[in-house]
């Protein structure tokens, strides 16, 4: 009775509090907004035309240098070099210095590229493409070997992935596992860190409104924390829903829009590379419907609560022993470390390796198994792994709520008084 | 004598700290009973035990004969010192959020508000927030709120402090009406005027231990030092004057009369009494005045505190 009155206003209070309307709405269309930003200032980027000069008085490597879309070479050989290098510096943005030489391969560690820029990595390596190429030409029509010859009898394979079931695979569906996975495990990250901060500030609250002595006349302590913790999350699931709607129906609205624009472009290149999207599409889709879906959808709801549930204890309880949000951050560290190391764990270690041990180690840990193995579910993991996770998750969950509402009971009543752990430990024991 | 509350050889110790030491007391149905003591002197400690914010360590209270359960949440009213609201939340809502934590069905709560919101002349306030009212408005709230679900037993932690003289006043006739209606009332304050205006019984805390419990008049006539105000015309007052101090002590004193007479405060001897220093007094002149000085709650207050 007096646990769903808790719940409800720690809902009603969350849900009517104007920054929770406008967190809902607008930061879709924020989202929305900077990736739209984000790809226009790499299209911008790249219709960039980048002029570079090129300085090859024996014409050894002139040739070479195709202009591209996105570079365009100009031969400065008929100037001298000092004057070919002023006009390089002003007009473009490097010059590719080639010496003379006697020989061909002495040139493998001559060719200069001076600017004034940071040189872009990608370029210098289109640079030394070019020069190996023709080095390594050179060098096979030495040895004898017809280098056209070479070129034709180079293949490009293309391995087929299947299982032993027999079902075909889809070398791009490890992205999709990677996306998936990684998207829930950040999800709950960003969830527990906000909503986390939620209920301390809702426990602070309630401590510097003085309020608290008179709710703990009436209600247990420990079922006005955990009210509090399931009416946060009760507004915080409500957010996401209303979010996934939104981004659902924005997603669908773009993506028609986008084949429009797609086919009626002007440019042969992106109607290709639509139509190749277009092609995949449908094997994206297949593939998504291949994975383990009901497992990942209950998992992702179990470790959501569970991890939600642990986190936000340990903040209702910091809440309860600051009296103001600028002391809790000393004790916030250690909730924000493994938070963190289980985002970092989960993008490089399952990314490379879903069921090495570091990985599995980690989805065991409480604190970081809601975020790891949720990243390694779509990758399949044993079902014994997944409930023995769960099973460690809640027990430490019963642990730790007990644990915080020993600091919580006696913390709501502390006041003026900055703690230290060693202050904490001690209310313990009271 | 019925007792409502009764608390039993209570010890509670946060860490190494006593904070009460095996205290006893017993609050008579219907009374308004005093608490008092100094700052730190366990007060608040008796009183979160009462309800039932915290456990004693051991020792056990009796609210109506039965031991403290959860049962007895709805039957007590409690007002801390540390008054606090929602800031962001309806008056109204806030008041029926409270009532219905008590154990109040919904509409018995807004019933009760209702009548309460009549009483105190505050309907408009329904759907402000508290914090668009000012400090007084908000400590009305704050008093509907406590004894909105009726209860048998109020606790107020100092609950004048906050209020102006004419709202401090409407809240004391309140209580004095719930008190009439059957409540009973236990004050907390350190505002000896208003226990000497309105309460029946006190009990003094004193660094975790209790020193004094019982009816008013009791603990003052248990205080009483035996001395009287005297005012007298004397026939003579050099020799009054020398006499008078070989047989009493006798201090200057200061009150307000008529004449412009001799004013004496007089101590009796041991075993003296009262009769003995009147008929003392009409030998040597014209009496215009005899007083007892009754000690105030201030004085055993000061008294007792000081002693220890």
């Amino acid at each position: 009775m007096s646990l769903s009155l808790i719940i409800k206003r720690e809902f009603n209070a969350k849900v009517r509090n104007k920054s929770f309307l406008v967190m809902t709405f607008l930061s879709p269309l924020l989202m929305v907004a900077m990736g739209t930003l984000v790809a226009y200032l790499a299209s911008v980027n790249n219709d960039e035309v980048n002029k570079v000069a090129v300085y090859d008085k024996a014409d050894l490597l002139k040739p070479d240098f195709k202009n591209s879309e996105r570079t365009i070479y100009t031969d400065l050989s008929d100037l001298s070099l000092d004057l070919a290098k002023q006009k390089a510096s002003e007009g473009y943005i490097g010059l590719i210095y080639v010496p003379e030489v006697d020989s061909l391969p002495q040139l493998v560690n001559k060719v200069e590229y001076i600017t004034n820029e940071t040189p872009n990595l990608e370029f210098v390596g289109e640079i030394e493409d070019v020069v190996d190429k023709k080095l390594t030409n050179y060098n096979l029509k030495v040895l004898g070997f017809d280098s056209e010859k070479i070129e034709k009898a180079q293949t490009q394979s293309n391995i087929h992935l299947s299982k032993f079931t027999g079902e075909e695979t889809f070398k791009e569906g490890s992205w999709l596992k990677i996306i998936l996975g990684g998207a829930s495990g950040y999800l709950i990250m960003m969830f527990v860190i906000i909503y986390g901060n939620m209920v301390m500030r809702s426990v602070i609250e309630e401590k510097t409104n003085r309020i608290i002595e008179i709710i703990i006349s009436s209600v247990k302590p420990f079922r006005l924390m955990m009210g509090k913790i399931i009416g946060t999350s009760l507004a915080g699931i409500l957010q996401f829903l209303i979010w996934a709607v939104i981004g659902l129906t924005l997603f669908f609205v773009l993506s028609m829009f986008g084949v429009d624009v797609g086919a009626t472009s002007a440019r042969p290149e992106a109607a290709e590379a639509t139509q190749q999207a277009m092609e995949g599409l449908p094997l994206y889709v297949s593939e998504f419907f291949k994975l383990p879906l009901l497992t990942m959808f209950v998992s992702f709801i179990i470790y959501f609560i569970g991890g939600f549930f642990l986190y936000s204890s340990f903040y209702a309880a910091i809440g309860a022993a600051v009296d103001s949000e600028t002391d809790s951050q000393q004790f916030l560290l250690p909730i924000l470390l493994p938070l963190m190391l289980g985002v970092y764990v989960g993008f490089f270690t399952v990314i490379s390796d879903p069921n090495g041990t570091v990985a599995t180690v980690f989805s065991m840990i409480p604190l970081t198994s809601p975020i790891v193995m949720l990243m390694r579910i779509p990758f399949g993991v044993p079902m014994w792994q997944i409930i023995t996770s769960m099973v460690i998750l809640f027990a430490t969950f019963f642990g730790v709520v007990w644990f915080a509402s020993k600091i919580y009971r006696v913390g709501i009543l502390m006041y003026g008084k900055k703690p230290t752990y060693k202050e904490i430990f001690k209310w313990l024991k009271y | 004598m019925d007792s409502i509350l009764k608390v039993n050889n209570v010890v509670k110790q946060y860490g190494d700290y006593t904070a009460l030491n095996s205290v006893s007391l017993e609050v008579p149905k219907g009374s308004i009973y005093g608490l008092l003591g100094p700052n730190g002197a366990g007060k608040t400690s008796l009183i979160r035990i009462i309800n039932q914010i915290t456990m004693p360590d051991s020792g056990e209270v009796l609210l109506d004969g039965k031991r403290l359960n959860p049962e007895h949440i709805a039957h007590i009213g409690y007002m801390p010192e540390e008054r606090g609201l929602y800031k962001t939340m309806k008056v109204g809502e806030q008041a029926l959020y409270l009532a219905q934590l008590k154990g109040l069905s919904k509409q018995e709560a807004k019933k009760q508000l209702e009548y309460w919101f009549e009483k105190l002349e505050i309907k408009g306030w329904w759907n402000k927030k508290i914090q668009e009212l000012s400090k007084g408005m908000a400590q009305k709230i704050q008093f509907v709120v406590t004894v909105l679900h009726q209860p048998k037993l109020l606790i107020f932690d100092e609950p004048f402090s906050g209020f102006d003289p004419v709202n401090a006043n409407l809240i004391k006739d309140e209580i004095l009406e719930l008190r009439d209606k059957g409540a009973t009332v236990i004050f907390s304050t350190h505002r000896m005027e208003s226990v000497e205006e309105m309460c029946d019984h006190i009990a003094l805390i004193h660094k975790s231990n209790k020193l004094i419990e019982g009816k008013l008049h009791e603990v003052k006539k248990q205080y009483r030092t035996n001395t009287f105000d005297v005012g007298i015309a004397p026939y003579n007052f050099q020799q009054l004057l020398a006499d008078i101090s070989t047989k009493f002590k006798t201090e200057q004193a200061d009150f307000k009369t008529l004449d412009d007479e001799l004013k004496l405060t007089v101590t009796l001897p041991q075993g003296g009494t009262p009769r003995e220093l009147m008929q003392y007094l009409l030998q040597h002149g014209e009496v215009t005045y005899f007083m007892e000085k009754i000690p105030s709650v201030n004085d055993i207050f000061i008294q007792t505190v000081s002693q220890r």
